[in-house]
């Protein structure tokens, strides 16, 4: 817990520069030998597997493996019919509208969510310890798997679930509601449960740095509490909203555990091409849909980038 | 801010009420369901108290046996752990000094968590199937023999788990070094201290609870892990992985009692580290520091 409550203060760029500017030579060990081991995981397991992905995308293949050979078979098998079925949208594009559809509106529900919670733990939270109490409070539910806190909605939304009982009882319906869950509401509700937080985290960092004696500045020059809101807090918070959002973003784009267990196995999703296509073994399309994926993820993080400079921000 | 509680104070307070009401609600939910009576099914009511589903998941009666899953999810949690305060510790010395290439390995790093882990989890999977057909191609006879895959929890599992691990665990080591402060070495350098003794014995002491949050975090991470293990556990499945498997099959709170054991060993860990990291600040504090001493 004191490691969250660390990253919470982190603020690696200056760490970075200030350390390096006041070091000489610390251990006796070059720098670049100390790095070398955590690098190569990082080599190893992660771009040498992404360069893998992209070349393996354009292989061919047949029923049971995988031929070295040059072609776009891939990638034309997945557009198939794109064009021609136009204006209707292919299968992948379709999953693809689908799953930005979602991204947005969890994006949406995260954000005003956590930008509030944010808000109250830095403006209406008076002490710091009170500001940690309740930051912990909020970080507990994290050291619960994401799958269980899935499957803690089913006894809520469930047929015969907890709402279906009060909605019931309350007479408000005769029959039991069947789209609470297994449901795109309930796929919703479950990335809003369990992705909020990584916009909190951000979003209070941004806010902890606001300088207190400009709102007060505000507030002499009789500014309202919602021009103060508009005019100066959301504008420097942004480098937090930002960051937020490319977690929560990128988290959802690349989803497909939570799809499934809360989807009931019924909703398409970017991420769950990719892993159906492997579950046929088949590497070369599902590595085409890999890197379509990871082709919109980064055209996502630059368009957010655009709206502050991540790089000097972390 | 004003003295008195503002008209907001409380309407973002009763927001903030019931977001930790919405965060805790359902977790508490099946924690209370998982010690349902023998007869109780997956929702309310509950019929009677029973530690039934318990044992059922301990006896192995009901689902497929998950002894093997927890230990497996348990013996790699740890390696992770280790791996994670070893290197990330040394690579947070590391970007203290200059290095050619630092920003570039910071950016992997931070690439690695935005990347989504299907992606990475895929890639992992075709090295080494890549790599396994190499072998057996090329490799020699008395290796390649009976060899089926190079994949296993202990390579590309463990490789999986790392690349989610130690961006976390670098993060960190800058928090960590953000804040500290730096005239401790200088003064023991001024007294005469090899680098080594300087950072074992200076250096370590100071940021020891911090890093025993770094161990904790690694240990979490990797136990709850299950995007990036999808593809690269080769045949065995971690906790996680079964119990997602679990989901579309159970149809009994045996899959609630396993929850609650499982998130019980998450609490176990942070007792645990909280109690250790309580110890060492009580031990600094009636000794100053541990520093000079063997």
């Amino acid at each position: 817990m004191t490691a969250i409550a660390n990253t919470r203060a982190a603020d690696p760029a200056s760490a970075r520069t200030s350390a390096a500017k006041t070091t000489v030579d610390r251990t006796g060990v070059p720098g670049w030998l100390q790095a070398m081991p955590f690098g190569l995981v990082f080599l190893v397991f992660f771009v040498i597997p992404l360069i893998l992905v992209v070349i393996v995308s354009f292989w061919d293949y047949n029923d049971y493996e995988m031929i070295a050979r040059f072609t776009t078979r891939s990638y034309t098998e997945t557009f198939d019919g794109c064009l021609t079925q136009l204006p209707d949208l292919c299968t992948i594009l379709k999953t693809y509208a689908s799953t930005a559809k979602f991204c947005f509106i969890v994006w949406l529900t995260t954000l005003l969510i956590g930008f509030t919670v944010a808000y109250f733990l830095a403006f209406h939270v008076r002490t710091l310890t009170m500001q940690m109490v309740l930051f912990l409070v909020c970080t507990i539910p994290f050291w619960t798997s994401n799958v269980i806190r899935m499957i803690s909605w089913i006894p809520l939304l469930g047929r015969n679930g907890l709402v279906n009982d009060v909605l019931i009882k309350a007479h408000i319906v005769n029959q039991p509601v069947e789209w609470l869950l297994y449901s795109p509401f309930s796929v919703g509700l479950a990335f809003t449960h369990l992705f909020t937080f990584f916009m909190v985290v951000p979003i209070f960092n941004s806010m902890m740095r606001i300088d207190k004696r400009l709102i007060e500045a505000a507030y002499d020059s009789g500014a309202s509490g919602w021009q103060t809101l508009w005019n100066l807090i959301i504008p420097l918070s942004k480098p937090g909203i930002v960051i937020g959002s490319i977690f929560v973003v990128t988290i959802v784009m690349g989803d497909f555990i939570t799809f499934d267990v809360m989807g009931g196995e019924q909703i398409a999703s970017a991420g769950k091409v990719v892993e159906t296509r492997l579950n046929a073994l088949q590497f070369p399309p599902a590595a085409a849909n890999a890197v379509i994926l990871l082709a919109v993820t980064l055209i996502i993080i630059a368009g957010l980038n655009r709206i502050v400079d991540v790089r000097k921000e972390l | 801010m004003g003295e008195d509680r503002s008209a907001a104070f409380y309407w973002l307070a009763a927001a903030f009420a019931a977001y930790v009401l919405f965060l805790y609600g359902p977790v508490i939910v099946i924690f209370v369901l998982s010690f349902q009576g023998p007869s109780g099914g997956l929702t309310f009511p509950l019929n009677g108290l029973s530690l039934h589903w318990f044992e059922r998941l301990w006896t192995g009666g009901g689902i497929v046996d998950i002894h093997d899953a927890f230990l497996r999810s348990l013996e790699l949690g740890v390696v992770v752990m280790i791996l994670t305060v070893l290197l990330s510790l040394s690579a947070g010395l590391a970007f203290r000094k200059r290095f050619r290439g630092s920003n570039l390995l910071f950016l992997v790093a931070i690439a690695s968590l935005i990347v989504p882990s299907i992606v990475t989890s895929l890639g992992i999977a075709l090295e080494f199937h890549l790599f396994d057909d190499l072998l057996k191609s090329h490799g020699p006879r008395w290796l390649t023999g009976n060899l089926k895959t190079t994949m296993g929890l202990f390579t590309s599992g463990l490789g999986a788990h790392l690349t989610w691990t130690l961006p976390f665990g670098l993060l960190v080591m800058f928090a960590i070094f953000n804040r500290f402060d730096a005239r401790y070495e200088e003064a023991a350098r001024d007294l005469g201290a090899s680098p080594w003794q300087t950072l074992r014995h200076v250096v370590l002491p100071i940021i020891m609870p911090s890093v025993i949050g770094v161990g904790l975090f690694g240990f979490t991470l990797s136990w709850d892990e299950i995007a990036r293990s999808s593809q690269a556990m080769g045949e065995h499945n971690t906790l996680p992985m079964t119990l997602q498997a679990l989901t579309t099959t159970v149809t009994t709170p045996e899959i609630y009692a396993l929850g609650t054991a499982t998130t019980g060993v998450s609490f176990a860990v942070i007792a645990l580290a909280l109690i250790a990291i309580t110890l060492i600040r009580a031990r600094q504090a009636r000794h100053g520091s541990d520093a000079g001493q063997a």
